[in-house]
């Protein structure tokens, strides 16, 4: 079969070997990941895991599955209001969740942008977030949310900020036989409002050049109480941009504190030279995206 | 190293493979199955070639294993007619010659088919976004949008 065998060669893309388990419940995946030797990669959506695992960038003994746990794949909304969001929910799903939506439309929104309509059928926040791309876009939507990550592992469960889970390009701070089970996403007091925007050079499936974040709240007087401002792709994680955040508070966010948002903004980045942008350009833009992200997330927050 | 027994419901039949954890979707639907209808683009999600519907949503069997699939319910493109009575998408596609080489098709019609069950009446621009992670290098899109939104129009009518 010369046509069989010229086709894997030009592709190189044969997968490695390795074992593959589905545990049913939290506990039994914690007790695989725990027990697992050699290296170890749990699969939710896997858009990002398939593409690795064919280009040979990740060579895993084992690939845990974690879609057949019944929490990863559910939306709940608890009596306080908070939302979690099991980490393998896919986005089209975070999309249809009308509750959902209209609290946190600029979550939902950076989960929307990501990919195709076909990457949107499998992808997930927790994937996103434990595939520590820079790049996410999900990411600093949830960072300025203030969301926090259910984590499971040997020694039960605990919360971390979303933004202490990426610690470098790829790379998680999770420990061994620890997962993210879901995403919690706080309690809205009213008049609040996010908004999430990127820069693409074209207009639909890219990856951010820079991705801004903006959740803030308002007193009944229109006065800014809260806001956090994350950026994602000009630095090594996804940024959460105190400075950026707190030139908002207390003030009606209008000109003045938007432009020391911007400037708060830029100055916190990071980034790198590369195909995409330069280090000016990507400095630039997060200051014009962070404030325009603002004035929705103003708008937003006005209208509840 | 032991393979996988898995048992899903494909184009509404129950179905049983084997299969190796590295073997993906698309591989276990080409290779395992013989439901050949399905192509293989890219092979990373970019293309849309190898589109199926897993659990009514709309994915790229690329970037799925096989082994995850135990009681999975998959359409493919051969479930699309009806014995010989073609789809109205794929009747439509060769009325306004939406497709040249037609690699590309099974996959457009797949994911237009998903899009048209979840929106009867679909704007130019949400057909265009819908269908913005199935790549056709031949036509341009002009000819598959426009039998989409055709079709979108007689099943509503009819």
């Amino acid at each position: 079969m010369p046509n069989l065998a010229r086709r894997e060669e030009e592709q190189g893309s044969k997968m490695s070997g390795f074992q593959f388990e589905a545990p049913a419940s939290v506990d039994e995946a914690v007790g695989v990941l725990a027990n697992a030797a050699g290296n170890v990669r749990v699969l939710a959506g896997g858009t990002d895991l398939l593409v690795q695992l064919r280009a040979g960038i990740v060579k895993p003994d084992l690939v845990v599955d974690i879609k057949r746990i019944d929490e990863l794949n559910t939306i709940r909304q608890e009596s306080d209001g908070s939302f979690l969001i099991g980490a393998a929910v896919c986005g089209q799903a975070i999309s249809e969740n009308d509750a959902l939506h209209k609290t946190w439309p600029g979550v939902v929104e950076a989960m929307d942008l990501i990919g195709s309509t076909q990457v949107q059928g499998r992808a997930s926040l927790g994937g996103n977030l434990c595939n520590a791309s820079p790049a996410a876009d999900s990411v600093p939507g949830i960072v300025a949310a203030g969301a926090v990550c259910i984590v499971a592992g040997p020694n039960g469960r605990r919360e971390v900020p979303v933004e202490e889970i990426p610690t470098a390009p790829g790379k998680t701070s999770l420990a061994k036989g620890e997962f993210v089970v879901a995403i919690k996403l706080p309690p809205r007091p009213a008049h609040s409002g996010d908004a999430y925007l990127r820069m693409i050079p074209r207009t639909e499936m890219d990856i951010a050049i820079v991705g801004a974040g903006v959740n803030l709240t308002l007193d009944d007087q229109g006065v800014c109480t809260a806001a956090r401002v994350a950026l994602g792709a000009v630095a090594p994680t996804v940024l959460l941009v105190k400075d950026a955040g707190a030139a908002l508070v207390g003030t009606k966010v209008d000109e003045a504190a938007l432009t020391k948002l911007a400037a708060a903004a830029s100055a916190a980045c990071n980034p790198i030279d590369d195909k995409r942008g330069t280090i000016e350009y990507r400095k630039k833009v997060a200051g014009v995206l962070a404030q325009r992200a603002a004035k929705i997330a103003l708008e937003r927050a006005g209208s509840n | 190293m032991a393979k996988f027994h898995v048992t899903a419901t494909v184009n509404g039949e129950e179905v049983e493979y084997l299969c190796d954890p590295q073997q993906t979707m698309l591989d276990v639907l080409r290779d395992e199955l013989n439901l050949t209808g399905t192509k293989e683009g890219c092979s990373s999600g970019d293309c849309g070639a190898c589109s199926v519907i897993l659990d009514g949503r709309l994915v790229c069997s690329c970037l799925a294993l096989g082994a995850e699939l135990d009681g999975a319910k998959i359409e493919t493109i051969e479930g699309m007619a009806e014995g010989d009575e073609l789809h109205p998408l794929q009747q439509k596609f060769l009325e306004e010659a939406a497709l040249q080489c037609g690699f590309c098709t099974p996959g457009f019609l797949v994911a237009a088919k998903n899009l048209l069950e979840r929106n009867p009446d679909p704007t130019e621009t949400e057909v265009r976004y819908w269908l913005a992670g199935n790549l056709c290098r031949c036509t341009g899109y002009d000819k598959i949008i426009r039998s989409v939104l055709d079709v979108a129009a007689e099943m509503r009518g009819s």
